[in-house]
């Protein structure tokens, strides 16, 4: 279907407003990536199956005809709640169905279409052991505020028309039927409105120097090259709200005068390079995209660049390269900015997936609705990826400004295992740690770089005393020596060293003179490197260094890893006191380091261990007689024996 | 014309032989043949009309190229923070175990490649193997078994 004139679009959202009106009720399945991993699509399937064996009139499709119907299933984007799924919701009630399983499938059905119930047991189960019926109720929800997530998983992603019952384009149609370029910036700028990908730079004024820069054509690029590791928000919005983020890019096309665009995506997201590729085919379809866009005379058609695998590839320079078909590597200084000489030279526009995705929302609804939440310097919501050891684990929006304590212990419901936490990093491989005694820092862009790390893309992993700080230096350093171009010598030479003197911290061979070789190292490098990686790169040493000193100096001085995570430093034991001689470790040690008979408390033999830890996992929760300990208390030990 | 040719020439088909092609170039060779092969190294570097060694520049700055025969399965192990902290470097050493094979490595027969790869987005399930296409969450060394056997 063709939309000849922009006023369509409302007419449009009514129609299909009133297709769902005509279904009675609807199954949706999760189908992000999470969810299918826990075998989403065979709940989708079963549930396709069960109501068609039953007879029931199950629409997949939004009924378009005007006739009734009685059920219908469908799958929609990421609800957020990963770590809980698949997840299935039955509407018009809400109900909210955690881990379900294909078998689970009949009984649901039952309960939802014939009896009017509903699966106790699949509800999420609060802490003091209540049920909640929908997701309102389950506090991993309750405290957000979802905008950009705000569809994903309510809309069926795949199919253009669920998108404009949700309002989908009327910002659009809006802006087409009489906004001039400049007003549509001012209102964008009159939001305050911040580049989601980490650095914060103001929307409107990036979109006002794209607008003024001469050169033709021009070019709108969304970045989806969503490469920092514990972040996957990106992956998420362009797998459930794929029209959102096309809706953002046409509007800034139109904005900033350019006609021709790509989104670039990482390869190792293949769901979310399918979802797009088909909005885009729909969006076509519809006259959204394409040339002379709704009759208007204004044309814009992006295209899907998928990235190839480069971290370094998330900074504007880099990217503008590889898709010319480049290297991935950073112009040198002094360069111009990609909103003057992008893509082949020409002005280019690039923002974030979700920067896109909120504009749509911001023209719609006003500036001064997006600047009612979140902080002045900082209005609207920030998404985080909470990972790491946290009870509820998954995808969460919530207004700027909200306390770290608020995310960790309101939304994600603290640590579990009756562990105590130490640390959460934000940020990625440029971010930094912030321990126990900052929880009441108020998270937006600038006081996360005050206090040493960043918003970054939006990864947020929790840590506990399990888990090494130093360790955790060295792994990010690693990352980002696996992932620096190699074009300037302080970050490809720099980072290289620094995560040597790290590796011979981990090991035991640190010397005390290694922490300030750091830090001084560490701040050339910031000072010499000619890209935000490299500018970036020893945040988490100098971070780590900065609020977790005392374990480093515990690794050079004493050798011991207060964590009991570096190998090097720790042995693990077998107490012969709780040891009941049952030979389930000694059976499954890989390197048949165990020894022992039964009646007789097994030993592991040192010089064969390989510090794999299946001992500890296998031996039985009520014995519990393998630890890990410090190499010193392995010493001690020994001399005892003797 | 052998097969693989044939298959190539399909690829080249469909783009126009320009300098901003060459790494969809390279990802839709690949996905023909598995790998990007010496020979169609060449082929590709003749088609975007570019010195062979510019080709391999850019093939090689990025990790999703392979240069060498991959084994019939591929085992990935998420490497993202997330899973770092829940223990991933426990769960490549017990795949490195089960296959017998060091990381980046493929076995002899060809069966399988293990490798680590950066972040693969599902961190709620952390720790996190891609095996194929299909992920597998929340795994252990004592799952690591079961998961090859499959």
């Amino acid at each position: 279907m063709q939309i000849d004139s922009p006023s369509r679009i409302a007419e449009i959202r009514d129609e299909c407003k009133a297709a769902y009106a005509r279904r009675k009720t609807r199954f949706l399945v999760c189908a992000g990536t999470g969810c299918v991993a826990g075998g989403s699509l065979a709940v989708y399937g079963e549930l396709k199956r069960l109501l068609s064996e039953k007879g029931i009139d199950a629409d997949v499709e939004l009924l378009f005809e005007g006739k009734d119907s009685e059920s219908g299933v469908a799958v929609s984007g990421c609800h957020g709640f990963c770590q809980m799924g698949p997840l299935v919701r039955f509407e018009p009630k809400g109900v909210f169905y955690t881990k379900v399983k294909a078998g689970d499938v009949a009984e649901i059905v039952e309960a939802s279409l014939e009896k009017d119930t509903v699966v106790e047991r699949l509800l999420y189960e609060d802490s003091d052991g209540s049920r909640c019926l929908t997701e309102h109720e389950v506090p991993f929800y309750n405290r957000q505020k979802r905008i950009v997530l705000g569809k994903c998983g309510i809309i069926n992603p795949e199919d253009i028309r669920e998108y404009f019952a949700v309002d989908g384009y009327q910002a659009l149609s809006q802006i087409l039927q009489g906004y001039t370029p400049e007003q549509v910036i001012d209102v964008v700028s009159k939001s305050g409105l911040r580049g989601r990908g980490g650095a914060g730079f103001p929307v409107g004024k990036k979109w006002l120097s794209c607008l003024k820069a001469p050169g033709e054509p021009k070019y709108v690029v969304c970045n989806g090259d969503e490469g920092d590791p514990g972040a996957f928000m990106d992956r998420s919005v362009l797998e459930g709200d794929p029209h959102a983020v096309i809706e953002g890019m046409i509007i800034s096309a139109y904005a900033i005068g350019a006609s021709y665009g790509y989104i670039y995506v990482r390869a190792e997201y293949p769901l979310a390079v399918t979802r797009l590729q088909k909005a885009i085919q729909q969006a076509r379809e519809w006259r959204l995209l394409g040339d002379n866009i709704m009759g208007t005379g204004f044309s814009f058609d992006p295209e899907v660049f998928q990235g190839a695998g480069a971290f370094v590839c998330g900074e504007s320079t880099a990217l503008v390269r590889s898709i010319e078909g480049y290297r991935g590597m950073p112009k040198p200084l002094p360069r111009a900015r990609t909103t003057e000489e992008g893509l082949w030279g020409k002005p280019t526009l690039l923002n974030n997936v979700k920067t896109f995705s909120f504009i749509p929302d911001i023209i719609r609804r006003g500036a001064d609705w997006f600047a009612a939440t979140g902080t002045e310097r900082s209005p609207g919501t920030a998404v985080f990826a909470l990972t790491g050891k946290i009870r509820n684990s998954g995808l969460i929006e919530v207004p700027m400004g909200i306390k770290l304590r608020e995310i960790i212990y309101d939304i994600g419901g603290g640590v579990p295992d009756g562990k105590e936490f130490k640390a959460v990093q934000t940020g990625g491989p440029s971010g930094g740690c912030l321990r126990a005694d900052m929880l009441d820092l108020e998270v937006d862009f600038d006081s996360l770089v005050n206090a040493g790390s960043m918003m970054g893309s939006g990864g947020m992993v929790i840590m506990d005393e399990t888990s090494c700080m130093v360790d955790i230096a060295r792994y990010f350093v690693e990352f980002t020596v696996d992932e620096s171009c190699g074009q300037c010598a302080p970050c490809r030479d720099g980072m290289s060293q620094m995560l040597k003197i790290l590796e011979d911290i981990t090991s035991g061979h640190g010397r005390p003179e290694d922490l300030d070789k750091l830090q001084e190292m560490g701040k050339a490098i910031m000072a010499g490197s000619i890209c935000g990686l490299g500018q970036s790169a020893p945040n988490p040493v100098l971070s780590t260094l900065r609020y977790f000193r005392h374990e480093y100096d515990a690794h050079i001085n004493e050798k011991v890893c207060t964590a009991l995570n570096c190998k090097e430093l720790i042995a693990y034991w077998i107490d012969p006191e709780k040891c009941k001689a049952c030979r389930i470790c000694v059976k499954a040690c890989p390197t048949e380091a165990i020894s022992g008979e039964k009646k007789m408390p097994h030993v592991i033999d040192q010089s064969k261990c390989s510090k794999c830890g299946i001992c500890i996992d296998c031996c039985p929760a009520k014995f519990s007689a393998i630890s890990k300990i410090t190499g010193q208390q392995k010493i001690e030990i020994e001399q005892g024996v003797k | 014309m052998c097969k693989s040719d044939a298959g190539i020439n399909d690829v080249f088909a469909r783009f126009k032989g320009k300098r901003e092609e060459l790494i969809p170039i390279l990802q839709a060779v690949q996905n023909v043949r598995g790998y990007l092969p010496a020979d169609s190294m060449k082929q590709i570097a003749r088609f975007v009309s570019m010195p062979e060694s510019q080709v391999y520049g850019v093939a090689t700055f990025f990790a999703q190229f392979y240069f060498s025969r991959r084994g019939k399965h591929q085992v990935k192990v998420c490497y993202g923070t997330a899973c770092h902290v829940k223990g991933a470097t426990r769960v490549l050493e017990a795949f490195e175990r089960e296959l017998g094979i060091a990381c980046g490595c493929t076995s002899e027969d060809y069966e399988y490649s293990l490798e680590r790869v950066a972040c693969v987005g599902s961190c709620a399930l952390a720790p996190v193997v891609v095996v194929d296409e299909e992920a597998y969450g929340q795994v252990d060394p004592g799952k690591v078994a079961n998961i090859v056997k499959k």
